[in-house]
């Protein structure tokens, strides 16, 4: 069974607010200097959801899981961090073109280059990027290859050609089926996720990473990065919090309690 | 600037027959924006049993309501919408698509966007016509920060914020059409197969309606805090969310969390007890209207938020408040 996992690469979102910055002229986050990059949380769920389908499945079962990310050239941070979790392989496409295209192109260059891998079973993504918090580049992979996909997940299992999914649900879980090829997006309810042992750490460095431009997916310039660009960005801004907190004290809970249980009172919510 | 004038289509979800509150809301949204846009609001619904939503959509501000009312849309199936939605939305060839940023429109509208070739602005807290053209504001990097997109294609889809929106006063007079539309849909086309469904236990409906919202974070210190939040939210009529975290602990149901990937509420009183702020969750209480927080870490970036703060134990304060509102009360 072959899984192809997509992943993108992204700033720490766990970083403090106060650390946050954004260049409002060229609308685009600016990197906080000397932080690593990390892959986005739910992509590494997505990863970890391949590797404990692998797992299930045993020593013997041939399970080969492919990461797949497009990152500027000679960024391999995420692939290295993915192949060290346990992935056998990835795929880079790296060519500048393919930078910043959006929800739209960049669903468009995931899709060809899982199209040009072949023969890929289940695709794996995370439920939207911790950066563009947008959701729609899973899906996006989905239609654009014409096969299912389940959302939101927190349990994949596959069993005889047929992928079962615990999806989370606003009020509860629902379990959802479907023949291979399919598509999930993996959620945070998946649970921890296992750190990179030493030794695969070591072994990953020599797993094969394949470098891919347009052409070798079969799409030409136009079709890839901001050429292809359906959306612009009007404006990029950290929103103005202008609240002042005014901070309750006393001597004992008790007291503060009774300050607040009286301005709930005063503002009638009581 | 487009040359149709066909103003905006609004997704309703329905729950048990009624349109949900967030349907209602960007109906407000969609009237306001034809002000600006022109072109009628066409509101859609797919469920069953719809007899009396025509009117209801009407008076909150529909222009025309297309009802679905069909037994395979009694609960919500992302591939089955599909066929019908694409086709009524091809028909009507709005300007603009509105569709909730709930779970199932979050599962819906990146797929209609990619079968419709145009696209979809996730999670928008406000909708501008500026020339002409829609401007939507949407929430990113976890909530830190906003993004204004525009889209060279149309329509443009956009998912809507819960509580971003003011619903219009419903009013009996306003005028419209119902009109009844019969499904398109292929049953053999749906691939994926829904094998069973358990819904939690929740006050589903009250959380995004109390007007007291009381979230618990790691600083309750386990399970047990979550005891008195409920306590408190009984006698104050409220209902109690939490942060990822708590919900990752299992401390409380799922269903309880507030935030980017859990709910959104906006009461007039949102307490956050033992929650640091990270804006992940901020992005599902910001728009409450007076934040007060309990933290022991008087640098914790919920204060940033919050009207009143509190730097204390929660565990000791919470049931110290419980039990001074039960004096209040008495």
């Amino acid at each position: 069974m072959k899984i192809a996992v997509c992943v993108k690469q992204i700033q720490n979102p766990e970083i403090p607010s106060a650390q946050f910055r954004i260049d409002e002229e060229a609308k685009v986050l600016i990197p906080v200097s000397g932080l690593s990059p990390v892959l986005s949380p739910f992509d590494e769920q997505a990863v970890e959801a391949a590797l404990r389908i692998r797992d299930r499945a045993g020593e013997d079962a041939d399970v080969e899981i492919t990461i797949v990310t497009i990152a500027s050239k000679g960024v391999r941070a995420p692939i290295k961090a993915a192949l060290a979790l346990g992935a056998d392989n990835a795929v880079l496409l790296s060519d500048s073109v393919f930078d910043g295209g959006g929800g739209y192109v960049t669903a468009r260059n995931l899709a060809e280059a899982i199209r040009t891998i072949g023969d890929v079973d289940l695709i794996l993504t995370g439920r939207q990027a911790a950066d563009g918090d947008a959701g729609v580049v899973g899906l996006g992979i989905a239609e654009i290859l014409n096969i299912p996909a389940i959302t939101f997940a927190r349990d994949v299992q596959v069993n005889d050609g047929v992928v079962t999914v615990q999806r989370v649900l606003q009020d509860g879980i629902e379990t959802v089926e479907a023949d291979l090829p399919a598509l999930v997006t993996i959620s945070n309810e998946l649970g921890k996720v296992r750190h990179a042992s030493m030794r695969e750490t070591m072994r990953a460095a020599k797993k094969p990473v394949n470098e891919w431009t347009p052409e070798d997916i079969g799409l030409d310039g136009g079709q890839v990065g901001n050429s292809a660009v359906r959306y612009k960005r009007e404006r990029l801004y950290v929103p103005v919090n202008d609240i002042e907190c005014e901070f309750i004290s006393g001597d004992t809970p008790a007291e503060i309690a009774a300050t607040l249980a009286r301005h709930m009172r005063d503002a009638k919510l009581i | 600037m487009t040359e149709k004038n066909n103003g905006v289509l609004v997704v309703v979800e329905v729950a048990e027959s009624q349109p949900v509150d967030l349907g209602l809301e960007m109906l407000g949204l969609a009237r306001r924006l034809t002000d600006g846009l022109g072109g009628v609001v066409t509101a859609v619904a797919f469920g069953a049993g719809l007899e009396n939503i025509g009117e209801i959509l009407i008076a909150r501000g529909a222009d025309q309501v297309l009802v679905n009312d069909n037994t395979i849309f009694s609960d919500f199936h992302a591939e089955a919408w599909l066929p019908d939605l694409s086709k009524i939305i091809s028909e009507v060839a709005p300007d603009i698509v509105l569709i909730g940023h709930s779970e199932p429109g979050t599962d819906l509208a990146p797929r209609l966007a990619f079968r419709l070739d145009v696209d979809v602005a996730t999670g928008c807290e406000s909708i501008e016509i500026v020339n002409g053209r829609p401007h939507m504001t949407r929430s990113c990097f976890g909530g830190l920060a906003r993004e204004v997109v525009t889209f060279s294609k149309t329509p443009a889809l956009a998912t809507i914020r819960s509580k971003s929106q003011q619903a219009l006063e419903p009013m009996m007079e306003r005028v419209g059409e119902v009109q009844q539309v019969s499904s398109i849909l292929d049953e053999s086309s749906i691939r994926t197969r829904v094998v069973s469904r358990e819904t939690e236990k929740a006050d589903g409906a009250k959380m995004e309606s109390a007007k007291i919202v009381i979230g618990g974070g790691l600083g309750l210190g386990g399970p047990e805090g979550f005891k008195t939040l409920n306590e408190i939210a009984e006698l104050v009529d409220g209902a109690v969310g939490a942060s990822r975290a708590a919900c990752d602990l299992d401390w409380c149901p799922r269903s309880y969390q507030i935030g980017l990937s859990g709910r959104t509420v906006a009461p007039e009183l949102y307490l956050a007890v033992g929650i640091s702020g990270a804006s992940h969750h901020m992005a599902g209480c910001g728009n409450s209207k007076t934040i007060v927080s309990v933290n022991t870490d008087p640098k914790a970036e919920i204060f940033k938020s919050s009207r009143f703060g509190i730097v204390g134990n929660s565990q000791e304060i919470m049931p110290a408040l419980a039990e001074e509102i039960r004096k209040l009360k008495a």
